[in-house]
């Protein structure tokens, strides 16, 4: 027999808010400790519509950590990595202030989210400790919000966007066409629609409307009516994280014939649609198509230990560290305010790209090559990895490598 | 042409509410009879989507449509029978903390076997395509959803409303003390609505695996709505569930035209005035050991 003595309808209430709980809460943290090793502190969001992402971001970072350690460490001093999820801005700067003041990490690396990046950012010049944002995308965060402790390993969305500018540009998608777009609504959204609008009213884009999408939302079926309606002449998607996977399944499953444009990406989202729902022409600041031998040799290593290919995610985090890595045997030194300045002054790294970057003192970015590509059609992919191809490098090869970058102005680093 | 586009929206926001019906279905049930919140229901869809991809390869998409809500509707007797089953009796606050856990434990087991990354699946070739009516468009697939949804929520109500198995069921929810007194254990009734209750969130969870990212935590992206739902609908009320959920579609769809940024949010104060002015949700029905 059943009975139940203090039960009542308040108990599915507090179910419906334990639920929502539920989606707020992050991955255990991992750490080891050990004394005489050079800390790292690592923050990426693990959960949430990132997290897919964030889950690259730590597998690259493991890797470069191996393969340091492996090779003997930095001036003979292990990497210990300190892993966290980053979750939200509040959780992210907590644990980055844990991370500095209790952990005593040498520095950090990481985020995926942009204002969890603005979170971290604001940690790290007040704490004085080096931050390299792997994967926040705002323009803001090398504008108005940078920091001297805060470098961008990650492209800037001025630099996305350029990098699909050119292919737009080229096959007429941009003058006098109508762009109807959707933004992610949040600050890496808002930013970057910001960017999109001044590129396309320079060039005279005609701008149909945008809609801001909760990025918890799944479902994009108002909006794909939305779009049927106004019968832009291209479809814009400012989105993040696994809302370009739905917007993308569902986009093919109501086989609107408007094409698709992206002015941010990450390969794991594409990877993860299922056969027949790629399209359009999308930018990234690396993909596993990059024909360079640094690059090859990180395909071929990371796919060996993780049975699958790394995706741009990937690329920073495993960057970072190596640059990290290689400044401080280089400096023979762990002290981050001497690394900032390292940075600062111009040292150039190999990021498996033709050309090497650097860090512009100006705004900590990270100037460097940056890439198209364009989905495949269906029939032309061999495998569940081959989904788009390469179409192309910017800036040329003549040209500087700032010329994509975010306009000067706003960063004051005082 | 502007009254179009909403009547659009309204029927697409209907469509959107059968999805949060097969959840809320068996959220209520479960609650309704066992007093259980479950607040794993959302995993029992996960579930039932990566069970969809791992499937279709083998069986296809309408054999794994069949097949994996069977699946997920074992796993729900397994649940019942060997962790629900301790909490009927004892104070609600731990069977919400033991499905809390359970929720954790599915999304991150998820996450270790298949990654947090998004698995691909899509749609077969045969289900792709449009239907165009006068200025509405339907895709083939999700009138196919529709219809097969429509089938599960009528059967479900055929069970519960044409056969001795739903009268002992409906009797169980309101007054389990007489139904006892009466003789019928009400054990294998629970354990058959929890396999019905979990095996519908399954069903749902195939059903979506072509149009949504499928990825750890997408039954906690669908649990709090479908909560939304069984609160709105009130208790003991199988129209009471169907109204809220068509309810909240409608409501989610039209402020996503009118107020994009808003659409989230809306499901919630939609549940505050429906509490305000009906504390037993809509169609709710006054159940002793609920009040």
């Amino acid at each position: 027999m059943i009975v139940k003595p203090i039960l009542s309808r308040r108990a599915l209430v507090q179910g419906a808010a334990g639920s929502a709980l539920l989606a707020g809460i992050g991955m255990p943290a991992i750490s080891r400790a050990q004394s005489d090793v050079i800390k790292i502190g690592h923050l990426t969001p693990r959960t949430g519509f990132l997290g897919p992402l964030g889950d690259y971001a730590v597998m690259g970072i493991q890797l470069a950590a191996d393969e340091i350690n492996g090779a003997g460490g930095v001036n003979g001093r292990k990497i210990e990595l300190m892993l966290e999820d980053s979750v939200n801005p509040q959780t992210a700067s907590a644990k980055a202030e844990r991370l500095i003041e209790r952990d005593k990490v040498a520095m950090l690396i990481g985020e995926i989210s942009s204002a969890s990046g603005l979170a971290i950012g604001q940690v790290a010049k007040r704490t004085k400790t080096v931050f390299i944002n792997t994967g926040c995308n705002s323009d803001a965060l090398r504008g108005s919000d940078c920091n001297q402790y805060m470098f961008h390993i990650e492209g800037a969305n001025s630099m996305y966007v350029q990098a699909v500018a050119q292919y737009l540009l080229k096959e007429n998608l941009v003058k006098g066409k109508k762009w109807y777009s959707l933004t992610a609504d949040y600050a890496f959204g808002h930013d970057l629609l910001k960017v999109a609008k001044m590129f396309m009213e320079k060039n005279g884009g005609q701008f149909a409307a945008d809609e801001l999408i909760p990025t918890d939302i799944s479902d994009f079926s108002p909006f794909l009516l939305k779009i049927r309606q106004a019968r832009p002449d291209i479809v814009i998607s400012n989105l993040a994280g696994n809302q370009i996977t739905n917007f993308l399944k569902q986009y093919s499953e109501y086989g609107l014939p408007f094409p698709v444009v992206g002015f941010a990406f990450d390969t794991a989202v594409a990877w993860g649609l299922g056969k027949g729902n790629f399209s359009g022409v999308w930018p990234l600041v690396w993909h596993h198509l990059v024909d360079t031998p640094a690059s090859k040799a990180y395909v071929e290593t990371f796919t060996k230990k993780y049975g699958k290919p790394p995706e741009n995610q990937s690329w920073g985090d495993y960057n970072s560290l190596k640059i990290v890595a290689q400044s401080m045997a280089e400096m023979k030194s762990t002290d981050p305010v001497k690394l900032a300045e390292h940075f600062r002054k111009g040292a150039k790294f190999d990021v498996m790209k033709k050309r090497e970057g650097y860090f512009r003192a100006y705004d900590n970015q990270m100037m460097m090559e940056m890439y198209a590509v364009r989905a495949k059609k269906a029939a032309d992919m061999k495998d569940q990895w081959d989904i788009y191809d390469a179409l192309g490098t910017v800036p040329g090869p003549d040209d500087d490598l700032e010329v994509i970058a975010p306009p000067k102005g706003a960063c004051n680093m005082a | 042409m502007e009254l179009i586009f909403i009547i659009e929206q309204v029927l697409n926001g209907l469509l959107i509410g059968v999805y949060y019906l097969l959840i809320a279905l068996g959220l209520s049930l479960i609650f309704s009879l066992g007093g259980i919140v479950n607040l794993a229901h959302g995993a029992f869809y996960a579930i039932g989507a990566y069970l969809a991809v791992l499937l279709t390869d083998r069986i296809g998409f309408a054999g794994s449509l069949v097949a994996a809500p069977v699946l997920v509707g074992l796993i729900g007797i397994a649940v019942e029978r060997f962790l629900f089953r301790r909490f009927y009796r004892s104070d609600p606050i731990l069977s919400l903390l033991l499905t809390f856990g359970l929720a954790m434990i599915a999304e991150q087991g998820l996450r270790m076997i298949f990654g947090a990354s998004p698995l691909p699946y899509a749609m077969p070739s045969a289900l792709r395509g449009q239907v165009f009516v006068g200025d509405f468009i339907y895709p083939y697939y999700r009138l196919m959803m529709l219809s097969v949804a429509v089938v599960a929520v009528t059967l479900t109500w055929l069970l519960l409303y044409r056969t001795p198995f739903g009268r002992v069921v409906r009797a169980g929810v309101q007054n389990p003390e007489m139904v006892g007194a009466l003789g019928i254990s009400l054990e294998p009734y629970m354990m058959a609505i929890a396999a019905l209750g979990v095996g519908l969130a399954g069903l749902c969870g195939v059903l979506l695996a072509p149009i949504v990212t499928i990825h750890p935590a997408m039954g906690a992206e669908i649990l709090t709505a479908a909560f939304v739902v069984v609160v709105i609908g009130g208790l003991g009320s199988f129209w009471g569930v169907v109204a809220a959920a068509l309810l909240v579609g409608v409501v989610r769809g039209l402020t996503s035209y009118f107020l994009p940024p808003a659409s989230e949010a809306s499901i919630y104060l939609l549940m505050l005035l429906v509490l305000l002015f009906r504390p037993r949700g809509l169609f709710g029905e006054r159940i002793q050991k609920f009040e």
